[in-house]
């Protein structure tokens, strides 16, 4: 079976700076996939291009086996991709319940439709009792949950999250991951940008890393975590090995 | 809740059609029938501007065309005046449509595209001071021939009546818009543009199908003002006055809501009179700009108390009293 995603030498020139550099990856229907790396690594870079957001200087992006490099966002929501900001972007004079129907209506005419698809959603997420508050008087940890909720009112197929526990206290953390896997279980497939590892451990199948804009390795969780290079591109060169010596002499 | 708009919507208009029933007053009949034609004409700001957050500095344009569109389509075409109107308003729309199309597609937001519509409506306004075809710096004269089939009332309360209605359908027209989905993209573009992109609102279309409402609103306004005063010259019907009234009155009476415009119609027009008068009888003699002055007054005032205008005051006051 072809993946639900795949992107084929993805590069993303921002003037002198190539902030992806010709990356590759598949995302499995069904699967949660990470994609981690160090600050400033490309990884919400290349969010938007699968998203919609940008246009991709060079390489492909293929949904559903369909060439989608070019279609507008709108569309690509349509046919099942949704993202959320790793910079949040509530609609702060609205309601948390009028900020999920305005993505429910994508797939709702009807207003009453629509916020009762909202209030669906949010018990799913646990904004239940937030709902009549107005969006720019949540905490980060609710905004956070906001941002998944507006996403996932428009019934995607592929979530695109971008560090949606960043910011989030450990007991938060422990509240969303469950919340993260239960949408899984419902059927949507989700690509993760996360910088919690302790999440990223417990929910990837498989996770992709990046570094300086290049894909230096992908693989199960665990594998990737002992990767001599992961560990170079995280701590620095030489890193991997002065860690070996250290538990060496321990 | 909706129940609740609609009877409001209901009353509101009722009490507006009730008003010129006790009196024969001309002054007010005048009064109350230009305040529907601004009240009009701020509405199709309203949706641009309140909902969709696009401000606009030249709904002259629209407004101009809407008037001209009436005057040329009974004085050169002999159209008759109630088959003029919606062709006023569909090349209203159609105006909106192809400014929204030049600005919007190039990505014009805030300061820019306010400013790209001051220009297309001072293009409007020169254009139309020296073409021939408008009548140019002389104006179009409607010839006055009252009857109810040419939309020229001997009864003025008539003409009023007439713009109350049409008020009230764009009071019904706002009131659905806000419960769309339509409605719902329009304002998340106003919130935050990006974000409504991605949960798949087609921001280009949705802007633009504002733009044409919008504008089509506001031609209603000056089809209108054709028809009351049977005179029109570019700086009437394309000069800034227009622009600056269609945009105050929402945001004094309460932008981004149902009856915003209509109330801040009535309070800037009201407003305007009582400064005519008060410095008329201070200075000895009529102060033409007197009003603008104190208009620029209260629009300050009301951006630094007031940013969601008197709605929003009334609304913020309640609550604290809650
Ligand atoms: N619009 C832009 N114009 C110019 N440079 C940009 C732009 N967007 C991102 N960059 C640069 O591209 C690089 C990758 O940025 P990106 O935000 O994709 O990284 P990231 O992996 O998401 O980092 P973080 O973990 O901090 O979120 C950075 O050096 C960033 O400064
Ligand atoms: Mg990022």
């Amino acid at each position: 079976m072809s993946p639900l995603l795949r992107i084929e030498g993805l590069t993303k020139r921002f003037g002198g700076l190539l902030a992806v550099d010709d990356a590759c990856l598949q995302v499995e229907a069904g699967s949660i996939t990470g994609l981690i790396g160090p600050n400033g690594a490309g990884k919400t870079t290349l969010f938007t291009m699968i998203a919609g957001f940008a246009e991709p200087t060079q390489g492909e992006v293929f949904y559903k086996g369909e060439r989608i490099t070019e279609l507008p966002t709108h569309v690509r929501t349509m046919r099942g991709i949704a993202r959320t900001f790793q910079i949040v972007q509530p609609f702060a004079g609205l309601t948390v319940r009028e900020n999920i129907a305005v993505g429910a209506h994508l797939r709702h005419r009807a207003r009453a439709d629509a916020l009762a698809k909202a209030e669906e959603v949010a018990v799913q997420v646990g904004l239940e009792p937030l709902l009549d508050r107005p969006a720019h008087a949540l905490t980060v940890a609710g905004r956070k949950r906001l941002e998944l909720a507006r996403a996932l009112a428009t019934e995607p197929q592929l979530l695109l999250l971008d560090e949606v526990l960043a910011g989030l206290n450990p007991s938060e953390i422990r509240d969303m991951i469950p919340v993260v896997r239960g949408i899984r279980d419902s059927g949507v497939t989700i690509l993760i940008v996360e910088h919690v590892m302790q999440a990223v451990m417990s929910l990837c199948d498989t996770v992709y890393v990046l570094a300086e804009g290049r894909m230096i390795a992908a693989g199960p969780p665990a594998d990737v975590a002992r990767n001599q290079r992961v560990i170079e591109a995280y701590l620095g060169q030489g890193a991997a090995a002065r860690l070996r010596d250290g538990a060496a002499h321990a | 809740m909706k129940d609740k708009t609609l009877l409001l919507i209901a009353i509101v208009t009722l009490a507006l059609a009730l008003l010129p029933l006790g009196f024969e007053s001309n002054v007010v009949l005048n009064f109350l029938a230009f305040a529907m034609i601004i009240t009009l004409a701020a509405q199709g700001w309203n949706v641009l501007g309140g909902f969709g957050g696009q401000f606009s500095f030249g709904h002259a344009a629209f407004f101009g065309t809407g008037a001209y569109g009436m005057a040329l389509l009974q004085v050169r075409f002999g159209v008759n005046a109630w088959l003029a109107m919606p062709i006023a308003i569909a090349l209203g729309a159609a105006v909106g449509y192809a400014i929204g199309f030049l600005s919007f597609r190039a990505r014009l937001r805030g300061s820019y595209f306010a400013l790209v519509t001051l220009a297309f409506a001072e293009v409007f306004r020169i254009s139309a001071n020296v073409w021939s075809f408008t009548g140019g710096a002389a104006g179009v004269l409607v010839p006055l021939k009252l009857d109810p089939w040419n939309m020229q009332f001997a009864d003025k309360r008539l003409g009023y009546w007439l713009a109350l209605a049409l008020v009230a359908l764009v009071l019904l027209i706002t009131h659905r818009l806000r419960e769309s989905r339509f409605g719902a993209q329009l304002i998340a573009i106003r919130e935050n543009e990006d974000a409504a992109r991605a949960l798949g609102a087609d921001a280009l279309a949705v802007k633009l199908k504002a733009i044409a409402l919008s504008g089509g609103i506001t031609a209603a306004a000056g089809s209108l003002y054709t028809q009351k005063f049977l005179y029109l010259d570019a700086t009437l019907a394309y000069g800034p006055w227009i622009s600056v009234e269609a945009l105050l009155a929402p945001i004094i009476g309460g932008i981004g809501t149902i009856f915003g415009p209509l109330l801040g119609a009535f309070l800037l027009l009201g407003l305007g009179e009582v400064t005519k008068t008060f410095f008329a009888n201070l200075l000895g003699g009529a102060r033409p700009g007197a009003d603008l002055v104190v208009f620029g007054v209260l629009l300050i005032l009301c951006v630094a108390f007031a940013p969601r205008g008197v709605l929003g005051l009334l609304a913020r006051l309640r609550g604290r009293g809650a």
